[in-house]
């Protein structure tokens, strides 16, 4: 396999990447895109594949379509030897999902839902306060794409999953696309009430049953149900889309939801380094965080957090003040909140001035924070357990909650998304990132090229070395190594906070002082390594205990070592005039915008 | 690639409207292919299915779930009256009876003997789709609604709030500029839809609401006006469905800007003629846009069209419109479309497109950064 295809059908635009292997070694070579064509007046999404691969035809030279079918296999500059995509095209896979108990099998059946790359649209459970009536007016009118019903561990409640069943064949909902065909429902609950379940659901919908997600209060088994919701999005919801039998036969291997894909990559790129990652994508519409923490991967989406079609939602849940945060200089609330209602009209506006560009990446730091708060509390470890605890446990848990993120383990931050990657400045990126989710002692800091994170991950299910070699050479771009004070670490400006000892790859040793409320860049290039010894205030924390030094290794990257005394979390000056001044400081040391 | 696509809203004096009109669920349709009708006649009829009840039968009876249809009185499907009887226990002490009353009037939906639950259905609620606008039923589409054609003045607006309504278009400003001011709102607005310039402030809105004004179309107006119409900030452009009592469209944008002259001077052409308009706007693949309607009288679809939607590229001497700031709302003529990226002041590189103003100045805007205005 040496030359291969791939696409993204994403909600505005398919993007096609061009793989090939030369002198050994699989690089992206070409890449080309165009608007999605799953709407009137097209209704085909394989238009705008075909637009796509014309323009990569245009740009490399090579021969891809003959008429509108594939050449296969490649011969010289002629043809390819495979086809892949991922779509999000028509809003993605939209799912509700059903369980007994809210914080229980619910909350399980949520994150099934999400790590197989759903947007969950509700989340119905027994005691989540509705009503009946209204939990079946809602499950009527949403019109998801599929249903996962679980509920009771095996042996465990048969009535409250039954009564979930009963309310979704009142409701008698319909699929989002498609008229006619029986809307698809998983019953991923307890394996005693298959067969009532059965009873009331099989005349009414397609319904197919999988393994419990929680067959134990104290186990989770996700698996079965993510395949089942993957294999129900081929049949049903992508079968119905408009044009999609056509791209089904022309793809080599199973279409997958672009997030599902991204999740994969993700996790490949966990597992090879033994790393603990989260990554992050944040676009128009939506915005999906990813985290990977030993063999426990997450996925959420922020369905409503995003740049351009959610740009004024991110106004409605950040809220004003918080956006005004990052904003360093004067503007008027209501000339603010014009011009991110009349981005949301226009989603595909860009900024022209530096200032425009100021206000939209003070927005995307909220979206991020927002999305990445929202992870952190469903990426939790599993509620309902019975476990003892010593009393410093039980105010760990208090302060902490029980998420599964934890800053000061993460070994790497990956960013994707328009916001991310196609800031002018690469220091932007890293600013944003840095700002949004605030890391903790040594964190590494990367961004998605050109976005092809998705192509990668289909292509990653066929031919692993492929996606590895490219992922490496031209998707991921290291921008460098976050240095921080770890959560709790709070001081004055200008207090004495940390003293450092670097010695660079030529040897050469630099020492150096960093008061509190700081930000530092030390260059070191891509591919070099440092060695960096921290020893903070006796106030202080990076990550070995306050006071304690801390010596470990640090990689480069095109913006190099930041070293961040701003505390965590950070903290900005009360008054507008302190506050524009510190930002000013921020971004003139990591050289984020044009003097 | 010679030429760029751009998005733009379309603003013809006279051309086709095809008007799909169409029911929830499957149901009846009550008017013939070529059948001319008026926008308030109604097309379509169906029933919505009734709201669902759930009692729980064992707890109230105090019996095991198993048991339940052995203490039913109705089975399922049947109909009950409100307070109906619909299961008693029967024990030896006539005392000791509990009974189970219908709290709707419906039907029994699900007797449940898992859960112990018993579902009733409310009956089934009549809705209908009128016609909309003034037009000739040119297709029906069985059971679920019709096309009406008509030919008409048609201005897609950049976003509104408030779904469909009908009534005679007046203007209550002079000039694209004016602002529509409350004392520019009069009694004899009443069940008028009309014509504002640049601006609308929130109390005028609210007068509108008082004198029974059924639509405003108006240059721009400010988001926090917005949120107070609403009553919450508006995080997802998806509208159309909101209970504000009038519909509201934008036809430029949030601030203040003066409705584009172009669309004045047609809506201004047009006054006095009855309009059909519709807030709804969904901001996402599969777009949609306010829409102003007014028919031309003898509506005929077969009616001389004059305007087609342009379906190609900008290209020199096309009129524009910039909806970014720092040029937000300016309209001029493309003076130049260079093929190469240019790096603009943020330093992204970006393709661009250069504008003549009536007055002789030059500007350069990212191509994303404007619309076209059909000529």
């Amino acid at each position: 396999m040496d030359v291969i295809i791939a696409t993204d059908c994403g909600s505005t635009t398919t993007k096609a990447i061009l793989i090939e292997k030369k002198d050994g070694v699989y690089r992206q070579t070409f890449r080309g895109e165009s608007p999605t064509t799953v709407e009137a007046p097209f209704e085909d999404v394989t238009r705008g594949v075909l637009n796509a691969f014309a323009e990569v035809e245009e740009l490399s030279g090579r021969k891809i379509l003959d008429g509108e079918k594939i050449i296969t296999p490649a011969r010289g500059n002629v043809g390819v030897d495979i086809y892949l995509s991922t779509s999000s095209a028509g809003g993605g896979l939209q799912m509700m999902v059903a369980g007994a108990v809210k914080t229980m099998t619910a909350e399980s059946a949520q994150r099934a839902a999400l790590g197989a790359g759903a947007i969950v649209m509700d989340v119905i459970a027994s005691n989540d306060r509705r009503l009946p009536h209204e939990k079946i007016d809602r499950i009527r009118h949403l019109r998801p794409d599929m249903i996962l019903l679980s509920g009771g561990t095996d042996g465990g409640t048969v009535t409250h999953v039954v009564e979930l069943a009963e309310y979704i064949s009142a409701a008698n909902p319909r699929p989002r696309l498609g008229m006619t065909f029986q809307l698809p429902v998983i019953y991923a609950g307890n394996k005693d009430a298959r067969e009532k379940i059965r009873e009331i659901l099989n005349s009414k919908t397609a319904l197919s049953v999988t393994e419990n997600i929680r067959p134990t209060l104290e186990r989770e088994n996700l698996f079965p149900a993510r395949q089942e919701i993957q294999k129900l999005f081929l049949e049903h919801v992508m079968a119905q889309a408009p044009g999609y039998k056509k791209l089904m036969s022309w793809t080599g291997a199973p279409i997958m939801p672009t997030p599902g894909a991204v999740g994969l990559i993700m996790q490949a790129i966990a597992k090879k380094g033994t790393i603990n990652v989260v990554g992050v994508d944040i676009g128009g519409a939506t915005t999906d965080v990813f985290s990977v923490y030993g063999e426990i991967f997450n996925r959420t989406v922020s369905a409503n957090l995003g740049m351009s079609y959610s740009i004024s939602n991110v106004l409605a849940e950040a809220g004003l003040e918080n956006i005004l945060r990052w904003v360093p200089f004067d503007i008027e609330e209501s000339d603010l909140r014009n011009r991110i209602k009349n981005k949301m009209i226009r989603p595909t506006t860009i900024p022209q001035t530096v200032e425009e560009l100021k206000i939209e990446q003070a927005i995307s730091r909220e979206a991020l924070r927002v999305s990445f708060c929202q992870h952190k509390s469903l990426a939790v470890g599993l509620k309902g357990v019975q476990r003892e605890r010593d009393i410093s446990e039980a105010f760990k848990q208090e302060m902490e909650g029980e998420t599964l993120v934890d800053m000061l383990q993460l070994d790497l931050l990956v960013g994707s998304g328009g916001v991310l990657s196609h800031a002018p400045r690469r220091s932007q990126a890293m600013l944003m990132m840095i700002d949004a989710f605030q890391p903790e002692g040594i964190t590494r800091i990367a961004v998605d090229s050109i976005f092809m994170m998705p192509h990668l991950g289909v292509l990653s299910t066929v031919n692993e070395q492929a996606a590895t070699e490219v992922f490496e050479k031209d998707c991921l771009i290291h921008l460098g190594t976050c240095v921080s004070l770890a959560k709790g670490s709070i001081g004055k400006p200008k207090e004495k906070c940390i003293s450092y000892k670097i010695t660079m790859p030529d040897g050469k040793k630099t020492e150096d002082s960093l008061p509190y409320g700081e930000l530092r860049v030390l260059p070191l290039g891509i591919d070099q390594m440092a060695e960096i010894e921290i020893l903070p205030a006796k106030n202080f924390d990076v990550g070995a205990g306050k006071g304690k030094p801390m010596t470990k290794k640090v990689f480069g990257g095109v913006v190099g070592i930041v070293i961040d005394t701003r505390g965590r979390p950070i903290t900005l000056a009360k008054d507008k005039t302190s506050r524009g001044e510190q930002l000013q400081r921020w971004t003139k040391a990591i050289e984020a915008y044009p003097a | 690639m010679t030429h760029a696509y751009t998005p733009g809203l379309r603003i013809a004096e006279k051309t086709k409207v095809a008007s799909h009109r169409v029911l929830p669920l499957l149901g009846d349709v009550v008017v013939k292919k070529g059948d001319v009708l008026r926008a308030e006649d109604v097309v379509a009829r169906t029933h919505l299915p009734g709201k669902v009840h759930a009692i729980n039968a064992v707890n109230r009876l105090g019996i095991q779930p198993k048991d339940l249809r052995e203490y039913m009185l109705k089975k399922e499907g049947d109909p009950v009256q409100k307070d109906e009887i619909i299961a008693e226990t029967k024990p030896w002490v006539k005392m000791l009876k509990a009974v189970l009353l219908s709290p709707i009037t419906g039907t029994i939906e699900t007797i449940s003997t898992v859960t112990g639950q018993i579902l009733l259905r409310e009956p089934p609620k009549p809705i209908q789709v009128s016609a909309y606008v003034d037009g000739t039923v040119t297709e029906i589409l069985e059971k679920e609604g019709v096309v009406i054609e008509t030919t008409a003045t048609l201005i897609q607006g950049i976003f509104g709030v408030g779904g469909e309504t009908v009534g005679e278009l007046v203007l209550a400003v002079d000039k694209p500029e004016d602002t529509l001011a409350d004392d520019r709102i009069l009694p004899a607005h009443k069940d008028k839809i009309i014509v504002g310039g640049a601006f609308v402030r929130h109390d005028a809105l609210e007068k509108a609401r008082r004198v029974g004004v059924r639509g405003i179309i108006i240059g721009g107006f400010n988001d926090e006006d917005l949120k107070k119409l609403l009553g919450y900030d508006l995080g997802v452009a998806i509208t159309g469905s909101e209970e504000i009592g009038l519909t509201l469209i934008l036809t430029e944008g949030f601030g203040q800007i003066p409705i584009a002259q172009k669309t004045f001077d047609l809506l201004q052409s047009r006054a006095g003629a009855k309009a059909s308009i519709n807030g709804a706007t969904q901001i996402r693949a599969g777009v949609v846009r306010p829409e102003i309607v007014i028919p031309y009288e003898t509506s005929k679809p077969s009616g001389a069209e004059t305007d087609k939607p342009a379906d190609r590229g900008m290209e020199i001497g096309d009129t524009v419109r910039v909806i970014r700031v720092p040029y937000f709302g300016k309209i001029g003529r493309i003076k130049a479309l260079p093929f190469s990226p240019q790096t603009i002041e943020t330093e992204a590189s970006v393709r661009i497109l250069e504008i003549e103003f009536s007055d002789g100045s030059t500007i350069v805007v990212p191509r994303a950064n404007v619309e076209m205005i059909e000529r």
